[in-house]
Formats: C-alpha cells, sequence, structure tokens
C-alpha cells in the first residue's frame, strides 16, 4: 500500500467511524438534517446514474421517486404489507414505468431538450392523476397508519420510535448507491454508459445497442430512486402529491449533483453535503422573511452555473490532492494528475 | 344537458383563453427557436409584468391596457439583461445547467415577490371587470375578448417583423443555423440579446392583459409556463404562428374537456396531448425539418 492509498483510506475510515457515531452526539434537529443530507446524497447519485453518468437529459426524478413512496404506502394502507416489500415492489414499479416511458421516448427518436421536456412532463400526468383519485389520498395525501409499539414490531414496519434507526438507513443507502457507481464503472455496460454521454452516434456507429443500454441505465436508476420514496415516504409517515410529484423536487435532486459535479462519482454527494445543511440552516435563520431563504437558493444555483459549472467537486479534489502532495510526501501519481487537470481548465 | 349552443360558448371561451396561452407561448417559442434553451424563468417574468401592472392600476390608476406601454419595454430590457449577464455564460455548458439556470432564475423571481408581496392574491378591480356582450344566446366577455384580439395583434406583427425586417431575418436566420450565420457577420450576442428580450416582452404584454381577469399571485405564471411548453412543442420549435394556433388548440381543448372529465384532471389530458405530440408529431404540427 503507497501512502496515497493509505491516506485516502485512513481519511475515509475516520469520516466513517465520525458518521457512525455522530448521531450520539447531535441533538434531533441535526439529526434531521444529517438524514435529509444523506437520503438526497443517495437521490442525487442515483438520479446522476442515469443524468450524469449517462448523459441523459432525464428531468422527472420524482416521478420514480414519488411512484416507489405511493406503492409501498397503499401496499401497506389496503393490504397490511411491511414496508420493506412495499420498498421492493415500489423499486420495481418505479423501474417498469422509467423504462416504459424511456422507451416509449428513445423508440420515437426524442433526445435532448424534447426528452427532457417528456421527462420533465410526465411527473405532472402523475401528479394530477393523484390529486383527482380518491383511492390516493387526493389532495391530502395518505397518513401511514401506526402499527407498532415492540422493537420487532417497528422493525417490520419502518416506524421507528426516534430518528437513529432513520439515520442508519439513510446512511447505508447513501453508502450502498456510491457502491453501485463504483461497481458500475468497473463493468463493461459501465462505459457503455460514458459511451452514451460522450457520443451517442459514435457508440451506435461501433455496435452498442444504445436503445438497450439507455433503458438499463434508466431502470438502475429508477429503482433505486423509488426505493428512495418509499424510505422518505415512511420516514416523513406520509404521502401527498405535492411532496411527492412536485417540480421543486426534481430541481432539489438535479442540482446537488450538478453543484458537486455531474458525472463523478462523489459529485452528487458532496452537493447534497454542501446544498442540505445550507438549505435547512438558511430556512431556520431566515425563516421569519417569508421567500429570502429561497431567494438564496435561487442566487446559490445561477452563481455555480455561472462560476463553478463544473461543480465543487473537481475544485475539491484538486485542493485535496495539493494538501496530500503538500504534507504527504512525494506522490509522483497525484502531481501528475494535478497537471493534468490544470492543462484541462486551460 | 350538452346543447349546441353550450358547445359554440364552450368553444369561443376556449378560443379566447386560447389566445393568452398562445401569447405567453410565442415569447417561449422565440427563445427555444433562436437559442435553442428552454426558459424556465418564463413563467416567473409573466408575473412579474403581472405585479408591474398591478401596481401601475393601484398606485397611479393606469388601466391595465395602457400599462402595457410601460410593461413590454420593461420586460424587454429585464430580459435582455439576464439573457446577457446570467444565460449566456451557460450556452457553451450541457443542456443541464441551462435548464438549472433559468430554473434558478425563476426561483429568485418568485421568492423576491413572495418576499416583497407576501403571498396574498392580488387583483386589478377595474370598472370594466365581469363586462360582457351577448350574441344569442352565447356570452363574451369583453376583457377576454380583448386579450384575444391583442394576442392575435402581437402575433401578427411579430411574424411581419421575422418576415420583414433585417433583424428577423437575422433572428430566423441563427435560429436556422448559428455557425453560418454568425460567419455572414451576424453578432450572435446582439441577437441572443435581442431574442430573449422579444420572447420577456412578449409573455410580459400576456401578463399585463391577463391581470384584469386572473388572480396575482407570486406562483401566478406557474400554470402558463408548462403550458407554453406544451403550446411551443405543439406548434413545432420557433414557429410564431404554430405556436398562436396551439395556444388556441390547448384553449380549446381544456375548454372542451368539460364536457366530458370533471375538475382538474384537464391538466392531465393536456400533458398527455404533449406527448403524444412529441411521440408521433415531435417537429409540431407546423414545423418543418430543419438541418
Amino acid at each position: 500500500m503507497n501512502r496515497t492509498n493509505f491516506s485516502r483510506t485512513f481519511l475515509s475510515v475516520v469520516l466513517l467511524a465520525l458518521f457512525l457515531v455522530a448521531p450520539f452526539f447531535v441533538g434531533p434537529y441535526f439529526l434531521h438534517i444529517l438524514i435529509m443530507t444523506f437520503l438526497f446524497a443517495y437521490l442525487a447519485r442515483s438520479w446522476d446514474l442515469i443524468g450524469g453518468y449517462a448523459g441523459q437529459l432525464f428531468l422527472g426524478p420524482v416521478a420514480m421517486f414519488g411512484i416507489g413512496a405511493y406503492t409501498s404506502t397503499l401496499l401497506g394502507v389496503h393490504f397490511g404489507l411491511s414496508p420493506w416489500i412495499g420498498m421492493l415492489a415500489g423499486g420495481v414499479m418505479g423501474t417498469i414505468v422509467g423504462v416504459l416511458l424511456c422507451y416509449v421516448s428513445f423508440r420515437f427518436g426524442l433526445k435532448g431538450i424534447y426528452f427532457g421536456l417528456v421527462t420533465l412532463t410526465f411527473p405532472e400526468i402523475c401528479r394530477v392523476i393523484v390529486l383527482n383519485l380518491d383511492a390516493f389520498g387526493g389532495v391530502n395525501g395518505i397518513l401511514i397508519p401506526f402499527k407498532e409499539r415492540s422493537p420487532l414490531g417497528a422493525l417490520l414496519y419502518m416506524q421507528f420510535a426516534g430518528k437513529i434507526a432513520y439515520y442508519y438507513m439513510s446512511f447505508l443507502m447513501m453508502l450502498l448507491s456510491l457502491y453501485v457507481i463504483h461497481r458500475i464503472q468497473k463493468l463493461k455496460s459501465g462505459y457503455y454508459y460514458l459511451a452514451l454521454r460522450e457520443n451517442e452516434e459514435a457508440a451506435e456507429a461501433v455496435g452498442v445497442d444504445t436503445l438497450k443500454y439507455k433503458l438499463m441505465v434508466t431502470g438502475i436508476g429508477s429503482f433505486f430512486l423509488a426505493v428512495g420514496g418509499t424510505f422518505h415516504a415512511q420516514y416523513l409517515m406520509m404521502v401527498n402529491p405535492e411532496t411527492f410529484f412536485g417540480m421543486d423536487f426534481t430541481l432539489e435532486v438535479i442540482i446537488r449533483s450538478i453543484v458537486g459535479g455531474v458525472g463523478t462519482v462523489f459529485g452528487p454527494v458532496i452537493g447534497s453535503f454542501i446544498l442540505t445543511p445550507l438549505s435547512d440552516i438558511s430556512r431556520a435563520i431566515l425563516g421569519g422573511y417569508q421567500g429570502v431563504h429561497l431567494m438564496l437558493f435561487g442566487a446559490i444555483i445561477v452563481a455555480i452555473i455561472i462560476f463553478l459549472p463544473k461543480g465543487v467537486g473537481e475544485w475539491l479534489g484538486r485542493g485535496y490532492r495539493f494538501l496530500e502532495a503538500r504534507f504527504g510526501g512525494k506522490m509522483p501519481v497525484s502531481v501528475k494528475e494535478d497537471k493534468d487537470d490544470f492543462a484541462e481548465s486551460k | 344537458m350538452i346543447s349546441a349552443t353550450m358547445i359554440l360558448q364552450l368553444l369561443i371561451n376556449g378560443i379566447l383563453r386560447g389566445s393568452i396561452y398562445a401569447l405567453a407561448a410565442i415569447g417561449m417559442t422565440v427563445i427555444f427557436g433562436v437559442m435553442n434553451i428552454i426558459n424556465f424563468a418564463h413563467g416567473a417574468l409573466m408575473m412579474l409584468a403581472m405585479y408591474i401592472t398591478y401596481w401601475l392600476f393601484t398606485l397611479l390608476g393606469v388601466d391595465p391596457y395602457l400599462s402595457l406601454v410601460i410593461s413590454v419595454p420593461t420586460l424587454f430590457i429585464l430580459g435582455g439583461f439576464i439573457e446577457k449577464y446570467l444565460i449566456h455564460k451557460s450556452l457553451d455548458e450541457p443542456e443541464i445547467n441551462q435548464f438549472l439556470i433559468t430554473a434558478g432564475i425563476m426561483i429568485f423571481i418568485e421568492n423576491a415577490m413572495l418576499f416583497l408581496f407576501s403571498p396574498d392574491v392580488k387583483a386589478t378591480s377595474v370598472s370594466y371587470k365581469g363586462a360582457a356582450i351577448s350574441i344569442g344566446n352565447v356570452i363574451i366577455g369583453l376583457n377576454p375578448l380583448a386579450a384575444g384580439l391583442i394576442a392575435a395583434a402581437i402575433t401578427a406583427g411579430l411574424y411581419f417583423f421575422n418576415k420583414k425586417t433585417d433583424l428577423g431575418r437575422a433572428l430566423r436566420a441563427v435560429a436556422a443555423n448559428k455557425e453560418a450565420a454568425r460567419l455572414m457577420g451576424i453578432n450572435l450576442n446582439y441577437i441572443y440579446f435581442v431574442a430573449f428580450g422579444i420572447g420577456s416582452a412578449c409573455v410580459g404584454a400576456a401578463g399585463t392583459i391577463i391581470s384584469p381577469m386572473y388572480y396575482i399571485f407570486p406562483q401566478a405564471g406557474d400554470l402558463f409556463l408548462l403550458l407554453a411548453f406544451v403550446i411551443v412543442i405543439l406548434g413545432g420549435q420557433g414557429h410564431v404562428v404554430g405556436a398562436f394556433f396551439g395556444g388556441l388548440i390547448i384553449g380549446v381543448v381544456e375548454s372542451l374537456c368539460i364536457l366530458v372529465i370533471p375538475g382538474s384532471t384537464k391538466d392531465a389530458v393536456v400533458f398527455a396531448v404533449f406527448i403524444l405530440v412529441l411521440l408521433f408529431k415531435p417537429l409540431g404540427l407546423f414545423g418543418k425539418r430543419r438541418q
């Protein structure tokens, strides 16, 4: 193990240990912020698989998120099914809908902005349907009934008393999403997804079945987005059309990925770690002045796209490598990377 | 009970309402055609024009239709500057960045209005509110009629501007092929400024002429934003006349939906029509294939 690897492993272990013990040292409010940070990191990571890594202009992550949430909730309310099964069912539903939506669009040759518009409008259709069907709870949504007080029942029905269990669950989900992209990058299909982003025509010309790989990547991304929906529904103990099918949510997810660095492994996670606490804390501080914290949010989006169009992740990575080279002794590999980055940015 | 009069009434309502949608969408189609970006701040700009009209009327007693001479140039300049100083920087970036920057501008404008004027619903209480003429059994509101006529006039004006003036030709040239237009000596930065300005001015006009009829609040433009997407695609990218008829079609479809299905489900029908058009006629009903 050389020293670069050592310092990176050391940093990861320290971070992991910090996050594992964190819930015993922070209050419920900060625990909530951390849970939302992990959840958004997970969702942005899942969206980034489709929208960043494979480069499809997929503007409807909230549709899969809502479908996951409503599937598990409806199964739970009507058939008393455990949300764990509902989560899986929701994931499968999300995959089916995502793959169908993309199959139809890609089959008819919709790309770029046109594909973006289809995926942007689709959650609106879902929202209007849910809003108007009493079976889906209409405007008020559905409250998830409280089932059990025993620890076993809590586990079975994913209804934990405190926030700590949700904390670990969301933390695991975030790690899972990172593991998934880590695996995908090594697979042959991972290279095909990259080819979709870099040059679809060229990929097609060398015989890549682009439709198949587009469907695969949307299917995987949709599954994880839908699972995130079930988690959020269980955390809030309710579903409603505005939260689970609203366009705001789509923006919230995508912006995290852009802020951190779209199409990179850690970008979406870094984006969530910057934006989620920022938006929660600014809401707490500026909440008395209606609209100000969202004005700030809008201004941050605009500023980041103008000044850091590639995201902060790249910038942080460069800083980290600089520190490593500065304090870690001789690092021929990382210094070389540093130079490459510099040449690229020129 | 469905009668011929009722259907006629719904048709006329639909056409008048559709012409307002059309005016909002024309602004977007100009921007989409020339710059190839989807402007999410469109609804927010419309809402700004509604507030300008409201305050001019409430504080200075300016008639809403008269305030067009103030709101339209204001929105033109505002839109132009938004393009020049903000959106222009993202034009070389991936499409997702352009989507987010306009969305960020939308969030900023809407919440700035929320902060300044509270979420309370406002309305311009003009004396002729709700005035109508009746022809036979059909009733036509004067405000919707005026809005429809103004929308038609602006569409016609923009059509001839595009066809007959040098600037209009330059806009069409950039829409058809940016690189070739640039090589012919057209200043792209200037054209983008003008295109975004015209787009904002159109949606500003739409915001002003509907303020005697609609409630004014910070999210008032959102409904028109999604409809404008639908209409732009229906009419074909950058096609002004197409967008006008697209707007009329959507207005009529929405209006006639009341006969068949209840309540706000009509929105789902409109979006379903949108996806169908995208799939089967992605160039729009009036669009031509371009290079």
